[in-house]
């Protein structure tokens, strides 16, 4: 765990823009959308490069996503690029119908997703995404924790036949995952091997539980940690083998408990090798304006509220 | 036979299949659909230019899309005539296991359908995207689009209607069902959508107008207009009269219809309107 560092903050945005730079490149059926948030969504260098490839819809996301679908009939591989709340609330019909149900092979990549999106406040913080995706049919569901692993899903989603979201954020964060590491859709990573809990965690909360692993280790709590990036399908194969060892877990996204990573975790649990959970992640709230450490510290989804919930759950096993 | 006499015929059988579709459920749209009926009839016989057989990339021939997916009894019977299915197939529509579900789906690979509609207003986007697509592929055949009137009344439209004049999709034909006739009653008692001309116009597009859309010979001519109309920087909308309920006289002249299927007695009467001309499923 000690080994995991890093020499840069970088946003997880950049990794998707600088993934779908790289596909322009080298895959001429991809082809990229946006919804007015070209600069947000870093994607003006595929923009530059590819102009009959790059299409601005405006601020007409429904619109958009029905392009994306139509797109795909001819061969097109169509990456939308706009906000989380955007990309998922805002247009849920329009994905479930022309995309989902149509079985069409759209990437709907989402930016400044959660908490993190900071003063912009709660009309923009989207906390239900997860949810809202995962439970369409058919949908494969990635949330990243970092620059390199965003390029590396953005690489791979391209390759994945059928509608997928790709959830990243807006702030800098520690980029430490390693860009040689093979990106497998539905195959969770093993950060850290440790006997006495098991944390999963998706998107900026890997970091924090890094952290968190660190504190702990210092209290004598070996954890286990495990950065899941795909919450749909989810690797019950690597939580079932931790938790036989660990005998408890704590999930951390940031998210709300409902429809996230963890709710998906405690069916494997439930369904598998019951064992005591704990989750950081949002309490069925909406957020608020503020910088995006003093809102993930205010609502629970740092590096302590793990250490906490990992207390917690050490005391129900 | 001239031509239109055939498509005549083919017209009425697809209208007894409509009737005898929904009757045989209780249940779909077969005031909508047989105002359609023409459109149809007129488009998958005479107008698009299209492959054999069907895949669902549609290289090299024209794309027809249906948005107001609940006229599905329509799109099934003329593909099942055109030879995108068997024609006994109309049998299972909207009974289990079903690749006809009530409103038209790829998800059970039904040949001819490209993309589910049902809930209204998507199907000018996807008809934009596959146009673009179609232009990215150098390939010069058209993509074809049909919404009813009071669908419209779906902001969606707006968006596309003005993203297609914006980006000049000219290889797009978007058919409008001008029936003036939605669920709860009129459109003009529901939400008026006022003069559809201007409001086109004023988004940018080239505008023609169908007075008798229940007329083949009137379709294909003014479709042919629309054909030569296409690839001129502006995207082509057609506004067609039609009537719903159109070829069953009790059907006509309201709204009454639209999503409400025959009894046993009403069928015969419809049947008796419409005789059979090429076998009944």
């Amino acid at each position: 765990m000690n080994g995991y560092t890093y020499t840069e903050l970088k946003d997880t945005r950049s990794g998707f823009g600088d993934g779908l730079t790289e596909l322009g490149r080298k895959n001429k059926n991809v082809v990229a959308l946006c919804a007015d948030l070209t600069g947000s969504l870093k994607m003006n260098q595929f923009k530059i490069e590819n102009p009959k490839r790059f299409f601005q819809v405006g601020i007409a996301e429904a619109n958009m996503m029905g392009i994306a679908a139509g797109l795909t009939i001819g061969g097109k591989i169509p990456f939308t690029g706009t906000f989380a709340n955007f990309s998922t609330g805002r247009v849920y019909d329009q994905i479930r119908q022309s995309i989902a149900y149509s079985g069409k092979n759209v990437k709907i990549c989402a930016s400044h997703a959660g908490l993190t999106l900071g003063e912009d406040g709660a009309t923009h913080q989207i906390l239900e995404d997860i949810g809202l995706m995962k439970m369409l049919p058919g949908m494969t569901v990635i949330n990243t924790c970092d620059y390199n692993q965003t390029k590396l899903a953005t690489l791979k989603i391209a390759e994945h036949e059928g509608p997928v979201y790709l959830r990243f954020g807006r702030p800098k964060v520690p980029n430490f995952t390693n860009l040689e590491q093979k990106f497998e859709i539905g195959k969770g990573i093993l950060l850290n091997e440790g006997n006495d809990v098991t944390i999963v965690a998706t998107g900026h909360l890997v970091w924090e539980s890094i952290i968190a692993g660190r504190k702990l280790s210092d209290m004598g709590i070996s954890a286990e940690i495990i950065n899941i990036h795909t919450i749909k399908p989810i690797d019950k194969k690597i939580i079932l083998k931790s938790i036989n060892k660990s005998r408890c877990l704590v999930s951390a996204e940031e998210h709300n408990f409902l429809g996230g990573l963890g709710e998906s975790i405690s069916r494997v649990l439930t369904e598998n090798d019951p064992v005591p959970q704990e989750f950081v992640a949002t309490n069925d709230t909406f957020g608020e304006s503020g910088s995006p450490s003093k809102l993930m510290k205010k609502y629970g989804l740092d590096s302590n509220s793990i250490v906490k919930a990992v207390k917690k759950v050490l005391l129900r096993k | 036979m001239s031509s239109i006499a055939n498509l005549e015929r083919i017209t009425l059988q697809v209208r007894r299949d409509i009737l005898r579709m929904v009757h045989s459920v209780n249940s779909g749209h077969p005031g909508g659909s047989l105002g359609c009926t023409e459109l149809f009839v007129a488009l998958y016989n005479e107008i698009l230019d299209l492959n054999e057989g069907f895949d669902m990339d549609g290289e090299n021939e024209d794309i027809f899309f249906l948005s107001n997916g609940h006229i599905s009894p329509v799109f099934y019977s003329v593909l099942a005539r055109k030879g995108f299915f068997p024609i006994s197939e109309l049998k299972t529509f909207r009974k289990l296991n079903s690749r006809l579900q009530g409103h038209p789906t790829t998800h059970e690979k039904l040949p001819g359908v490209r993309v589910a509609s049902g809930s209204l207003g998507q199907g000018i986007s996807v008809a934009i995207g596959s146009a673009l697509s179609k232009k990215l592929n150098n390939d010069n055949k058209l993509v074809y689009v049909l919404v009813g009137d009071g669908e419209l009344q779906e902001g969606q439209n707006w968006e596309a209607i003005m993203f297609a004049s914006a980006k000049k999709i000219d290889n797009l034909i978007l058919c409008v069902d001008l029936n003036g006739k939605q669920i709860d009653g009129s459109t003009s008692e529901v939400l008026p959508i006022g003069n559809l001309k201007i409001k086109f116009e004023a988004f940018g597009w080239k505008v023609l107008d169908i007075e008798n859309g229940n007329s083949l010979k009137s379709i294909i001519e003014k479709l042919k207009e629309a054909k030569r109309e296409t690839n001129k920087k502006l995207p082509i909308c057609l506004l067609i009269k039609t009537e719903m309920g159109n070829g069953v006289d009790f059907m006509m002249n309201t709204h009454e219809w639209h999503g409400v299927a025959p009894n046993d007695e009403q069928l015969e009467i419809a049947l008796s309107q419409n005789p059979e001309t090429l076998g009944d499923y």
